[in-house]
């Protein structure tokens, strides 16, 4: 059996690709999938500690976790598309209206 | 999972994973998250969590993906000719992401061994639903409640309002009409 911190060095691994995503990345599409990224990293981190622990709580905290993930999606695309629609433009450097 | 097939997944994760991050053109990223739901799916389900595994590919890929696909459709989005300068912010953001990368993997490497073989019925619907539908329950009502919130807001937000006429239908449409007049102004 493969143990679990293998499991959970992948998801750390996932997560800090999507970190690098966000940070990096100036498309705000794209920065929209590396959360996606990170979010799924999380989730299999929730399975692998709650298989660890013989518990399946975890699995319902990836059903939430999924549930929200997919309401960001809505809102956070629509927000997209309003800002391309008066900005013509979705690159986050600049979309700085009210940017200090 | 037998420690061959967790690597090919695990690989499969991360290299698509770093194809979401990389590719210049959003399509090829979006097909780069594709791969790398698809294959935590399989490491869910080989972990046990079978029916969360099935609903992550069908929920994620199935729908969300597809939203998505609909929106860079919409924008009519072209491969990104390279990105502009700023070394400085690439810098830092690659020195924090090295140290939270360097910080998880001390935390985890040091994680409980091996997992016990699994309890019968463990991560089936029936299990799941007993948890949801009995402990969970007011979360679960929440959650519809948030789903209804973000339609409603989406529609709101995504649709196009008529900024040139003012609006007759309440005080915050018409606001936003005066928002909007404001902006073009």
């Amino acid at each position: 059996m493969t143990p679990v911190s293998y499991y959970l060095v992948l998801g750390a691994a996932l997560f800090a690709i999507g970190v690098a995503g966000v940070v990096i990345r100036r498309n705000l599409i794209v920065i929209f999938m590396s959360i996606e990224v990170m979010l799924n990293a999380v989730n299999l981190t929730l399975v692998a500690l709650g298989r660890a622990l013989g518990s399946t709580d975890g699995q319902v905290m990836v059903f939430f976790v999924m549930t929200v993930g997919a309401a960001e999606a809505a809102v956070g695309l629509a927000l997209i598309l309003a800002a391309f629609r008066s900005r013509h433009t979705i690159k986050a450097d600049e979309l700085n209206l009210m940017r200090w | 999972m037998e420690v061959g097939v967790f690597a090919f997944f695990a690989v499969l994760a991360v290299v698509s994973a770093l194809g979401v991050v990389l590719q210049r053109s959003p399509v090829h990223s979006l097909l780069a998250l594709v791969a790398t739901l698809l294959a935590i799916s399989a490491l869910l389900i080989g972990l046990g969590a079978v029916a969360i595994g099935f609903l992550l590919a069908i929920v994620y890929v199935g729908a969300i993906v597809v939203v998505f696909l609909f929106v860079i459709w919409l924008l009519n989005l072209q491969r990104d000719p390279g990105e502009p300068g700023h070394l400085a912010a690439k810098f830092f953001g690659a020195f924090a992401v090295a140290a939270l990368t360097a910080e998880l993997f001390a935390f985890f490497v040091r994680a409980p061994v091996g997992p016990p073989p699994a309890p019968a019925g463990y991560g089936s619907v029936d299990r799941l639903a007993d948890l949801i539908f009995r402990d969970y329950l007011v979360a679960f009502e929440a959650t519809s409640l948030l789903l209804l919130v973000a339609v409603v807001g989406a529609v709101a937000v995504a649709r196009r309002w008529p900024a040139d006429q003012p609006r007759r239908s309440g005080a915050g449409a018409s606001a936003h009409g005066e928002l909007r007049r404001a902006e073009r102004a």
